[in-house]
């Protein structure tokens, strides 16, 4: 089974209607519909989601790990960007 | 109340034990490890739908029988399932090719079953005709990428379909006759999409109903029933 025939594909599940889809892992697969039915058998044997996607992990364009110092650093020198000086009222729920 | 005959109920109960069955012999082989959870997921389905239609089998028998005493206790003269489920897994095209024909069957037929008047048999329906219409889903996509993959995948394609073929005319018996249409258009879709050739109909196999099974099923049954054979009344 080959790379080429068998790509890797991302799959991503929407636990119920409202939540945003999340990442839960990859699957091997020909093609978009198989790689559908691969994440559907793998991932939601359990009742995980009601909404999945797939997408070709070749796709994605990931961050260089070696760059981590340049892009990520900085942030955390920065503790005044978090909003924790703030008490959020009751009534707003979750953010 | 003339109820569903209890050797109809025991047939759909057979076919669903015995396709599971097979399906669980892939188990550690399958090709791919997505596929080995997706031919498990399909086998436990119908392993699921056998206990509901055992335990269904048995309230119209009336003589206490459960699941465990149907599955486990009765030799292949006693089965009614289908030869075609029966038939050996083969290679992977044979494995797909036997559940797509099945599926084919089996959708429109727990579909309708699920608008029975039998409330018992609507509601195994009501759960059944999903889990088919996956089963049927899964299957046909695969056979299609098998039958327009390779030369290689084609030629195993073809052959599946060609030696499950005369096993096909069984399914499509008596009151099911009302289901040949859309189980000839789903074939000859798929099959046409798969760029495989759908053989003649010629003389086809039956009498798996009434008990006359090929030599597989009793070596099926050497495996499922060992445990409880060799062990009798033994329990989780």
């Amino acid at each position: 089974m080959t790379e080429a025939m068998m790509p890797l594909w991302e799959v991503f599940i929407r636990a119920k209607a409202g939540l945003a889809h999340r990442h839960v892992g990859s699957v091997h697969a020909a093609d978009a519909e198989m790689a559908l039915q691969a994440a559907r058998d793998v991932y939601t044997r359990r009742g995980e989601g009601v909404s999945l996607w797939v997408v070709p992990s070749a796709s994605i364009t990931a961050s260089d790990p070696a760059e981590e110092a340049e892009l990520f650093e900085p942030a955390t020198a920065k503790p005044y960007r978090h909003p924790t000086f703030y008490t959020v009222p009751k009534e707003v729920g979750d953010m | 109340m003339a109820g569903v005959p209890f050797d109809d109920v025991l047939g759909l109960a057979d076919d669903a034990l015995i396709l599971g069955h097979r399906l669980s012999e892939w188990c550690g082989h399958a090709p791919l490890l997505e596929e080995e959870l997706s031919l498990a997921n399909i086998g436990l389905d119908l392993i699921g739908q056998a206990r509901a239609l055992y335990d269904y089998a048995g309230a119209i028998e009336g003589k206490g029988r459960d699941q465990d005493a149907l599955a486990y206790l009765r030799d292949a003269p006693q089965f009614h399932n289908l030869l075609l489920v029966e038939q050996p897994n083969g290679d992977f095209a044979m494995t797909i090719a036997r559940q797509f024909l099945y599926s084919t069957y089996a959708a429109p037929f727990w579909r309708a079953t699920a608008g029975s008047k039998d409330t018992t048999l609507a509601g195994i329906a009501a759960t059944a005709q999903h889990e088919v219409a996956y089963h049927l889903r899964h299957s046909g996509e695969w056979l299609v990428r098998l039958g327009d993959g390779t030369e290689e995948s084609h030629r195993r394609a073809q052959d599946a379909i060609d030696y499950l073929w005369p096993y096909t005319g069984e399914m499509l018996e008596g009151d099911n006759a009302s289901l040949r249409r859309e189980w000839d258009e789903t074939v000859a879709g798929v099959l046409d999409e798969a760029t495989l050739k759908r053989p003649k109909d010629g003389w086809m196999q039956t009498g798996g109903r009434l008990g006359r099974h090929s030599e597989h099923l009793g070596h099926i049954l050497a495996a499922l029933q060992f445990l409880q054979r060799a062990y009798p009344g033994a329990s989780w």
